[in-house]
């Protein structure tokens, strides 16, 4: 399965360091990627692969949810098939 | 990759727009249990529930975290119990309604539905028995919901079970004084009563079900809202698209959840419900939308007109969206869990008789709607018929939830909390209508043709 990983917040060093470094820790491939800052807002979507996870994906996104809150960031993991299926006919 | 917008969309909408599952409801037949002694029979009731629904909480919340959607209730309905337990004294059902309370609580669910007897035409002595058994039954249990099939098209209304029904609704909502009356918040009295219905506290699973299904129930009224507000000068063609393709988006989540819901529990999937379920969040309104649509309050002139439209459009969008749509699939208009309702009815623009009209044109009914406490039952019986025959002259779904305020007057309200949320206690009708309610017998069906 694939997901889309979106981190809105307050721009600050080092965020994709820190969401990339555990999505290797946790085997999500990081397949594609698009990120922009506007006006210190700092916004990103990424698209993983899980292929190689070995935990449940509900213990990935409890850990995206520790980092969040850690950095003052929003971040949301949902699988892609959500986003297929409500936008394409 | 994935379109950066569509992406943004969909998070706006969980995130700020309480787009939710509101309901995945399994749905149990409980025939195979029926028969023998009232403990032999509970035990056999506990026994499937819990067995057949074992996985529903822990899976739900396994495709919440993973689809990244709140899935807000798991819950179950089963056969009616006037069928499974036919021929069983008032102890003997009071012991089916105890196994279905403990079988929820040890699952986990926060509601069972069934305690349901089909009587549109006429009443078997094991069903009446059950129809007394109610207010007993929700006084002492915490999560059976019980219903009331009264009337049905085909058939006509069965007046002497709306008579009864009054009297029922009063003991129940006496019963649970201390807690807010919360018992009649828990009873429906239907008219045509879909069997395929996740939405409480009217689900059961009909007769001609399966052995298990899951129905899924998906909600939405913020996004609607929200959609409108961007398009204030839209024409009603403009408006009625906006609604359509919202709802499609809607209820192609609510399919999803619905098919892997279906596939993990390898269980069949029964219907998505496209219902627009509001609760009392701020932002999760279905008056707002019919504000957002330029009624100044919900309740004043064109409420009605502004609703059929929301109603349609919501049914075409979400039919395409699903491969199976059932159950109530259409506006919710339940007062005390609607925060712009609870509004409108606080501040006197909306009154019970225009809910009464605008459930022709939405689904389900009086919901939900606080009544003086001195109601009389022959009142809220006259109530319940006035209703009942609106959906059985125009082939739908109708159906009452009111509770009397014991003790209280109207100007109260009744705090139910969470999901059930404020119910202002509202004025009604007081003229008498006993000498028309005590007549007994049924309203026969109507006519379809000469329609007019």
């Amino acid at each position: 399965m694939k997901a889309v990983i979106t981190v809105t917040g307050k721009d600050s060093m080092g965020i994709i360091a820190r969401v990339s470094e555990l999505c290797t820790e946790y085997g999500a491939n990081i397949v594609d990627i698009s990120q922009t800052v506007m006006q210190e807002y700092f916004a990103m979507i990424m698209l993983v692969d899980l292929e190689r996870m070995d935990v449940p994906f509900g213990v990935f996104s409890d850990e995206l949810d520790k980092l969040a809150a850690a950095n003052g960031l929003k971040i949301h993991a949902m699988h892609e098939d959500v986003f297929n299926s409500m936008h394409r006919i | 990759m994935l379109n950066t917008n569509d992406i943004l969309e969909t998070i706006r909408m969980i995130e700020t727009e309480h787009l939710d599952i509101r309901t995945i409801t399994m749905g149990i037949s409980l025939l195979s249990c029926a028969g023998g002694d009232p403990k032999g029979l509970a035990d056999r009731i506990y026994d499937t529930v819990t067995k057949k629904a074992e996985n529903l909480v822990k899976t739900g919340e396994e495709l919440e975290k993973e689809y990244g959607i709140p899935i807000v209730n798991k819950r179950v309905s089963v056969t009616p119990v006037s069928l499974v337990g036919a021929g069983q004294d008032a102890e003997g059902f009071l012991k089916v309604a105890q196994a279905l309370d403990r079988a929820a609580n040890t699952l986990g669910i926060n509601f069972i539905g069934g305690y349901t007897a089909l009587v549109p035409k006429g009443a078997t002595p094991s069903e009446l028995t059950l129809l007394d058994t109610i207010p007993e039954a929700l006084a002492s249990t915490e999560f059976v919901c019980a219903s009331v099939n009264a009337a049905t098209t085909k058939a006509g209304m069965n007046m002497d079970v709306i008579a009864r029904m009054g009297h029922i609704i009063r003991q129940t909502a006496e019963r649970t004084q201390d807690q807010q009356c919360i018992g009649a918040a828990k009873l429906v009295v239907f008219a045509n009563a879909p069997d395929d219905n996740p939405f409480m506290a009217g689900a059961f699973h009909g007769v001609g079900e399966g052995d298990c299904v899951i129905n899924v129930g998906v909600s939405g009224p913020g996004v609607v809202c929200s959609a409108i507000e961007q398009h204030p000068e839209a024409s009603f063609e403009e408006l009625a698209e906006v609604i359509k393709k919202t709802a499609f988006k809607i209820t192609r989540m609510g399919q999803l959840i619905a098919c892997e819901a279906s596939k993990r529990l390898d269980v069949p999937f029964g219907i998505v419900d496209l219902s627009l379920a509001p609760t009392p969040a701020i932002g999760d309104s279905v008056a707002r939308i019919l504000e957002a649509m330029g009624i100044a309050c919900c309740g004043g002139c064109g409420t009605t007109a502004a609703l059929a439209l929301l109603n349609d459009a919501v049914k075409k969008g979400g039919v395409m969206a699903s491969s199976k749509v059932g159950g109530l699939s259409g506006a919710f208009i339940p007062v005390s869990e609607d925060e712009g309702m609870i509004a409108a009815a606080k501040s006197g623009c909306l009154t019970l008789e225009k809910l009464e009209a605008m459930t022709a044109v939405c689904s389900v009914g009086l919901d939900m709607i606080a009544i003086p406490g001195d109601t009389s039952a022959a009142v809220i019986s006259a109530l319940i018929a006035d209703e009942l025959s609106i959906g059985v002259a125009n082939t739908k779904t109708t159906a009452v939830r009111i509770i009397p305020a014991i003790g209280k007057k109207e100007g109260d309200s009744l705090s139910f909390g969470g999901l059930l949320g404020d119910a202002p206690v509202m004025r009604i009708n007081q003229a008498d209508p006993s000498r028309f309610i005590s007549r007994g017998g049924i309203i026969p069906a109507p006519i379809h043709s000469l329609k007019n």
